[in-house]
C-alpha cells in the first residue's frame, strides 16, 4: 500500500505554472499583475517589448553602428545610384537594397537576441554544489580551489566555479563582466552590436559581418565605377566641373576604403574561427594552442572544416535557457528577488577577453586593423 | 485543497561532458534514491532523456537544411517558426510529466524538466516518506 501514500503529490507542483492562480486572499496582498521573469532577471541587461528584446546595459554604440551603416548606404543610394542606373544597369540599387536590408536585419537579430545566457543556480542547486566541494576538500577550512576537471573527448578540461552564478561553468562558458551573466560558448562582448556574442547569436553575428563586408565592398566598387565613369562621361572638358569632384562621392570613397579592410579582416578572422570551431575568447587565451609543450588540441573541433562550419552556422538552433517571458510563480518570486541584493563579494576575475599581456600583444599587432571592431572593454 | 508533502531532499544529476558540449546527463545512479526506486528504472529514464536531447542536437541533413533556410531569410524565420529543437523540448516535457505521473510521484519523487534549470541538471525532489513518519 506504500504507493498510495504519495498519490496526493501533484506531479506539476514543481514545474513552472503558466499563470499563478489568484484567489481572494492573494489579491489583497498583491494587487499587481503577475510578474514576468525578465523583471527580476539578475544580470545587467535591459529588456524591451515586455521581455522580447534583450540588450546589454551599455548599448550606446549600437545606434552609432546603425547610424554609420544608414549614413553610408543613404549617401550611396542618393548620390551614386541614380548615375549608375542611368549609365549601367538598374540591378545596382536592387542588389544594394537587398544587401542593406539583410545587414540591418542580422545586426538587429544579433543585438536583440539572447546570446545563450545560463540562468543562475537555484539556492538548492548551489547548496548541493557547495556540499560536493566540501566533501572533496580537506577537513580544515580553506578557500576551496573551486575547479573541477572533466574529460572531454579524451582531453582534460578545467571547469571554473562561478561565484556570481553559483555553479561550475560548463565548458566554453564564460562570465561576461559587462552583462554579469554566464554566457554559453562565449565569444566576446561586442560593444558595436551592444550585446554578448555567444552560442545562440554567433551565427547572426557571423552573417552580419560577412554580409556587411560584401555590402561595403559592393559600395566601394560602385563608387569607384561612378568616379571612373563620371570623368569619362563628363560633357565638359573642364577638370574642375562638379561631376568629377563631387565631395560626397569622395567622402564615401574614403569611408568605404577604411571600412572595407577592417570589416574584411574581421570576417576573415571569424571565418578562420568558424572553420576551426574556436571562439574569439579561446583564440585570445590560446586555450588550445599548446604553448606549454603538451599535446593539446581543440576538443570540440570535428576535425573537418566543412563539418565545423555546418555545425556553427547551420546546426540546430539551441533554445533560450532564460525563460524571459515566463511568469514568476508566486512563492518563488521572493526567492528570485533575493538575488537582486548586491553582495560585497570579491569581484570575480573577469573572464572577458580584455587585451593585455604579451601573448595578447602579439595578437593585437597581428590583428591591428580590425581589433578596434571588437575590443570588448573600454578599460 | 491538496496538501503538499514536505520536501526531504533534492538530488541533482549533473551533465556529462565526455562527448563535448552536447546535452547529456550522467547515468550514474545516485545513492539517495536507492530506497525509492530501482536502479534500472531510473537509468532507463535518464537514458531516454539523453536520447531525446541527442535527437534535438543531431547534426544531419535536416538540421542543415533548416539552418540554411533560416540563414537565407536573415534568420527572421526563427521569429515565426518552431525549430526542431523546440519540438523535441516539448516532447521531453511531455515525457517527464508522463514519467512523473506513472513512476516517480507514486514513489514520492519528482523530476524537474532540465530546461527549467538551464539544461544543467536533472533535479530530483525527494518528498518525505510518510509511511515512516506516521
Amino acid at each position: 500500500m506504500k504507493t498510495c501514500e504519495y498519490q496526493q503529490i501533484d506531479p506539476l507542483a514543481l514545474s513552472t505554472p503558466t499563470l499563478p492562480p489568484y484567489d481572494g486572499r492573494e489579491k489583497r496582498e498583491k494587487p499587481r499583475r503577475p510578474r514576468r521573469k525578465w523583471e527580476v532577471f539578475p544580470g545587467k541587461n535591459r529588456f524591451y517589448c515586455d521581455g522580447r528584446i534583450i540588450v546589454a546595459r551599455q548599448s550606446g554604440v549600437l545606434p552609432l553602428t546603425l547610424g554609420l551603416i544608414l549614413a553610408t548606404s543613404g549617401l550611396f543610394f542618393i548620390f551614386d545610384c541614380p548615375f549608375l542606373v542611368k549609365h549601367l544597369t538598374s540591378c545596382i540599387p536592387v542588389i544594394g537594397g537587398a544587401l542593406f536590408v539583410f545587414v540591418v536585419i542580422t545586426l538587429l537579430q544579433t543585438s536583440f537576441s539572447d546570446p545563450g545566457i545560463l540562468p543562475r543556480a537555484t539556492p538548492d542547486e548551489a547548496a548541493d554544489i557547495e556540499k560536493q566541494i566540501d566533501n572533496t576538500g580537506n577537513s580544515s577550512y580553506r578557500p576551496p580551489p573551486r575547479t573541477k576537471e572533466v574529460v572531454i573527448n579524451q582531453q582534460v578540461v578545467k571547469l571554473k566555479y562561478c561565484f556570481t552564478c553559483k555553479m561550475f561553468r560548463p565548458p566554453r562558458t564564460s562570465h561576461c563582466s559587462l552583462c554579469d551573466n554566464c554566457v554559453e560558448r562565449f565569444d566576446h562582448h561586442c560593444p558595436w552590436v551592444g550585446n554578448c556574442v555567444g552560442k545562440r547569436n554567433y551565427r547572426f553575428f557571423y552573417t552580419f559581418i560577412v554580409s556587411l563586408s560584401i555590402l561595403t565592398a559592393f559600395i566601394f566598387g560602385c563608387v569607384t565605377t561612378h568616379l571612373a565613369l563620371s570623368t569619362c562621361f563628363c560633357p565638359c572638358s573642364d577638370r574642375n566641373c562638379r561631376h568629377s569632384s563631387d565631395i560626397n562621392i569622395q567622402n564615401l570613397l574614403v569611408i568605404c576604403f577604411f571600412s572595407v579592410w577592417s570589416i574584411l579582416g574581421l570576417s576573415g578572422f571569424h571565418t578562420y574561427l568558424v572553420a576551426s570551431n574556436l571562439t574569439t575568447n579561446e583564440d585570445i587565451k590560446g586555450s588550445w594552442s599548446g604553448k606549454s609543450g603538451e599535446e593539446v588540441t581543440n576538443p570540440y573541433s570535428h576535425k573537418n572544416i566543412l563539418i565545423n562550419c555546418c555545425t556553427m552556422l547551420c546546426g540546430p538552433m539551441p533554445p533560450s535557457l532564460i525563460d524571459r517571458r515566463g511568469f514568476l510563480p508566486m512563492d518563488e518570486s521572493v526567492q528570485t528577488a533575493g538575488t537582486d541584493i548586491e553582495l560585497p563579494t570579491v569581484a570575480p576575475k573577469s573572464e572577458i577577453n580584455a587585451v593585455g599581456g604579451s601573448p595578447q600583444l602579439a595578437f593585437v599587432l597581428r590583428n591591428l586593423p580590425f581589433l578596434c571592431l571588437y575590443s570588448p572593454k573600454p578599460t | 485543497m491538496r496538501q503538499q508533502a514536505a520536501i526531504a531532499a533534492k538530488v541533482f544529476i549533473q551533465r556529462d561532458y565526455t562527448n563535448g558540449t552536447v546535452c547529456q546527463f550522467q547515468t550514474k545512479f545516485p545513492s539517495e534514491l536507492e530506497t525509492r526506486i530501482d536502479k534500472q528504472q531510473f537509468e532507463e529514464t535518464v537514458r531516454t532523456l539523453n536520447n531525446l536531447y541527442a535527437e534535438a542536437e543531431k547534426l544531419g541533413s535536416q538540421s542543415y537544411i533548416e539552418g540554411c533556410m533560416a540563414c537565407l531569410t536573415a534568420y527572421t524565420i526563427f521569429l515565426c517558426m518552431e525549430t526542431h529543437y523546440e519540438k523535441v523540448l516539448k516532447k521531453i516535457a511531455k515525457y517527464i510529466q508522463e514519467q512523473n505521473e506513472k513512476i516517480y510521484a507514486p514513489r514520492g519523487l519528482l523530476l524537474t524538466d532540465p530546461i527549467e534549470r538551464g539544461l544543467r541538471v536533472i533535479e530530483v525532489t525527494i518528498f518525505e516518506d510518510r509511511s515512516l513518519t506516521r
